[in-house]
């Protein structure tokens, strides 16, 4: 076992990761951990663009940008936070111009925007071109832009670093009332170098996690292999709460079998979706603003359209995204990736004829929260000094019950920029917090006791019975009977989990061993994600109850709060403890939410 | 800028059988995997294995029923499966190519289908090499944007047709594709290769940047430009469709022309 020794340790390489490398690099002695290299970081699959009140192509405020992603949250978002980030978003989208983003450009040489869902002039009454882009890969622009920068300013990187544990010590404190509790603080996290198979501690004075999302806690989702969830199974496994995980978003245009992502930029340039009566069906579900409504109604009307049996296909199990009334140039110049995917995995040619769609899980609106500050706190109120996080890992939280699309890019920025700074401050001025003894212990015993099992589970076949369960009855549509059914497989699956065995016995690039360890933070957060959902008996955003289809505001409009707690029982599970976190409200009270 | 369009009709005839559709046939495989593996065997050897796969799979898929059906030991790097991460650059049936964005039912499965590792980089296990001379030599080309003179209050102003000048070589995702393709890098490993030079050119022909001398006088060097022999197999293999090898003859034409 090696030892480090950073002032500032981050954990992750997407968006969220360099964006405050590129702040605390500059500040203090920085390192970078990532499981993968940084330009694979999912990030660089985003598409659509990243909304900020530029006003480069018509009237726009920062003010109507934050209502919103209020309204699009369904009014369960940290109101402080939203602000701060529709604010700041005008600044994080030029820095990334200066930085050198080749966005796309308006006649007068400008950036250029286009519509996106959920984003509206004056509070709802028309779309508003909001999101600056580069084609349809916009993410991949970003990644780039943020990782040459990176390179710019010599952040050092511990490519396929895998970190496995963070280190936190306690000591009493006490509270302004005289009680007292226990306090946490940063020490470093443990990782696992995936070509040697040696572990390296990294002692931090500050460690922001931006590891990412969970998305491949389901089958069909757009998300890549590698994001099971890691940073949010830490910290949950480390006695932090998890805020709002009941809330997971199902982007609506996923290549149907798939889960390939489309992007809601196709819609904000003209793509319609239709049924298999050939009807544009979102006029009856959204007349005002149709098919670029938030991501929670279109998906919903689309697994609705295809329930009630207007389904297209063979097996009538998706609907169709139209582009074909568009100019192919018009397509060709601003959606040139999505519709080669069309053509590459599917066969279809999106210029002539529409393409199978299909809603796929797509993003975490929960995770580690922090304040506005990306502080992590380890209850309601109590910041963890030196801990922060940022982007999809966290939650702090912007995107409530329902994200709209743009606003993870944009989180990633402002929020990634906020972590750097905030952490080499705080770097400046701490000391280290002594290392726990035998630092290491823990990971030790978890990858010896899973390289030396002989159990007789498979690691491939509990992560499918896991996602095809998730797929199915943690869904658009959840009602208590599908969600004790999905708790009742993951239990039996935690079970088995301890039996598991991986064939792959080597110390270099030991991936089976990797891919194991994945399993484990995915049926934390699985669990986690159910129990919520089966305790918030109201529908909101991304979660819809068909066994509670309103919004309930006078119970739910709270966060949630889970811990792993092992005296604790929540829904029937034992070992989590959800308790509730008020919503921050600021300018708007709760409405109906039509568009 | 976005044009302003026709509310396209609420309601049209579809064709008939549109979407596709009918049952997605089943075909055996026989995957031919150059496997490696240093803390068990000293030589690479061939494995084969049998499977059966579906008419959507691509080689990606393979290779995962092989890791999680047969054989945990396989490794090899994969992340979006979608041909963005870039992660998962090999040689398939002798090409390189990217296994998520390659259709099993597009190659010939009458026939074994060859994987093996992308060549000139040093190998680590199965199909995985040491990336970091490839990354070193993207970062010797200073890959940012480098200008003079004080940050304007807004963004940086370019045309339309000043961005289109530099389109194709943004795309690039740095998989190595290309630059383990090239025959000079296989014998020369100091060469560039042509993915530094792609992001070269990204940074040289982008209208805001003022340090495209300083590039080109890097790729003037006799690891630069000049060991290009115009073989193309850069421009097949990419797949992001980027026209390496034309972005390389325009680099080397600015070096002569200096109009950058």
């Amino acid at each position: 076992m090696q030892v480090h020794k950073y002032d500032v340790v981050i954990v992750g390489a997407g968006g969220a990761g360099m964006r405050a490398a590129i702040e605390s690099g500059q500040r203090a002695r920085t390192a970078v951990l990532t499981k993968l290299y940084p330009t694979r970081s999912h990030t660089g699959a985003a598409q659509g663009g990243m909304c900020a009140a530029l006003a480069n192509v018509e009237e726009d405020n920062w003010e109507w940008h934050t209502f919103d992603t209020v309204k699009g949250g369904d009014y369960i978002v940290d109101q402080d936070a939203a602000e701060v980030m529709a604010k700041e978003a005008i600044d994080a989208v030029l820095d990334l111009e200066k930085m050198g983003l080749p966005f796309n450009r308006t006649p007068e040489g400008k950036i250029d925007q286009r519509r996106f869902g959920g984003h509206t002039r004056d509070h709802g009454k028309a779309a508003v071109r909001r999101a600056c882009y580069a084609a349809d890969r916009t993410g991949h622009m970003i990644l780039q832009t943020l990782y040459q920068n990176c390179v710019k300013h010599n952040v050092e990187f511990y490519n396929e670093y895998y970190v496995l544990d963070l280190l936190m010590v306690e000591e009493e404190a006490f509270r302004e009332d005289g009680t007292a509790y226990q306090q946490k603080r940063v020490a470093g996290v443990v990782s696992y170098d995936l070509a040697t198979g040696e572990l390296h501690v990294f002692q931090a004075k500050s460690v922001i996690f931006a590891s990412g999302g969970a998305g491949k806690v389901f089958k069909t989702t757009s998300n890549a292999h590698t994001l099971t969830g890691d940073g949010m199974g830490i910290a949950f496994r480390s006695g932090l709460p998890l805020e709002d995980m009941e809330f997971f978003q199902f982007h609506p245009t996923g290549l149907a079998g798939l889960g390939i992502l489309l992007t809601e930029g196709a819609r904000g340039e003209g793509a319609i979706l239709r049924n298999s009566d050939g009807e544009r069906f979102m006029e009856r579900y959204a007349p005002t603003i149709k098919d670029l409504a938030p991501r929670d109604i279109v998906a919903r009307a689309m697994a609705n359209e295809v329930r009630e049996g207007r389904g297209c296909g063979p097996n009538k199990d998706y609907v169709l995204l139209d582009l074909t009334h568009l100019e192919p140039e018009h397509i060709e110049s601003k959606l040139p990736d999505i519709t080669e995917f069309a053509r590459t995995y599917l066969g279809v040619e999106p210029f002539t004829d529409p393409v199978p769609v299909y809603p796929t899980a797509h993003y975490a609106m929960g995770g580690v929260p922090t304040n506005i500050e990306t502080e992590v706190l380890q209850d309601n109120d109590t910041v963890i000094p030196g801990l922060y996080a940022a982007g999809e890992t966290a939650c702090v939280s912007v995107h409530g019950a329902n994200r709209l699309g743009t606003n993870s890019l944009l989180d990633i920025n402002v929020f990634g920029r906020r972590a750097g700074i905030a952490a080499a401050k705080y770097a400046q001025d701490a000391d280290f917090v002594e290392l726990p003894e035998n630092p290491d212990a823990l990971v030790t015993a978890q990858l010896e006791g899973l390289l030396s099992s002989t159990g007789t589970e498979n690691v491939a076949a509990l992560r499918k019975t896991l996602q095809d369960t998730m797929d199915a009855k943690v869904q658009v549509f959840r009602d208590e009977k599908s969600l004790t059914e999905a708790l009742e497989v993951i239990e039996d699956l935690r079970k088995r989990y301890k039996n598991v065995s991986i064939q792959d016995k080597g110390k270099r690039f030991n991936l089976d061993l990797l891919e194991a360890v994945e399993l484990g933070f995915l049926l934390d957060l699985a669990e986690v994600m159910t129990t919520a959902a089966l305790h918030r008996k109201e529908s909101r955003g991304g979660h819809y109850r068909e066994d509670y289809p309103n919004r309930d505001d006078e119970n739910f409009m709270i966060h949630s709060m889970a811990y792993r707690d092992h005296n604790a029982t929540t829904e029937g599970i034992s070992g989590i403890r959800l308790e509730t976190k008020p919503v921050v409200v600021t300018r708007y009270q709760p409405m109906e939410r039509k568009y | 800028m976005s044009t302003e369009l026709p509310e396209p009709p609420s309601k049209i005839e579809l064709k008939a059988g549109v979407g596709g559709g009918g049952e997605i046939p089943t075909f055996n495989i026989t995957l031919r995997v150059r496997r490696y593996l240093p803390e068990t065997t000293a030589e690479a050897y061939w494995e084969d294995f049998k499977l059966t796969m579906y008419g959507t799979d691509r080689v990606l898929d393979a290779l995962h029923k092989v890791k999680w059906d047969h054989d945990g030991s396989l490794s090899f790097r994969r992340s979006c499966a979608h041909g963005v991460c870039g992660s998962d650059a090999m040689r398939i049936n002798g090409r390189n190519r990217l296994a998520c964005k390659t259709l099993l039912k597009d190659l010939d499965t009458s026939k074994p289908i060859t994987v093996e590792a992308i060549k000139g980089l040093p190998l680590e296990k199965d199909l995985i090499v040491d990336m970091e001379p490839f990354f070193q030599s993207y970062r010797e080309i200073m890959p940012f944007l480098i200008t003079k003179g004080h940050e304007p209050t807004k963004e940086r102003i370019q045309s339309a047709e000043e961005r289109a000048v530099f389109d194709d070589t943004t795309k690039c995702i740095l998989c190595a594709a290309c630059t383990s393709s090239c025959p000079v890098f296989w014998t020369d490993g100091q060469y560039f290769g042509p993915a530094a030079i792609v992001n070269a050119h990204r940074f040289i022909f982008d209208s805001r940047d003022e340090a495209g001398d300083m590039r080109l006088e890097i790729l003037n060097d006799k690891e630069g430009v000049w060991r290009c022999r115009t073989t193309f197999n850069c421009s097949e293999a990419c797949p992001r469709g980027i026209q390496v090898t034309k972005a390389i003859a325009e680099v080397k034409q600015a070096i002569l022309s200096r109009t950058v």
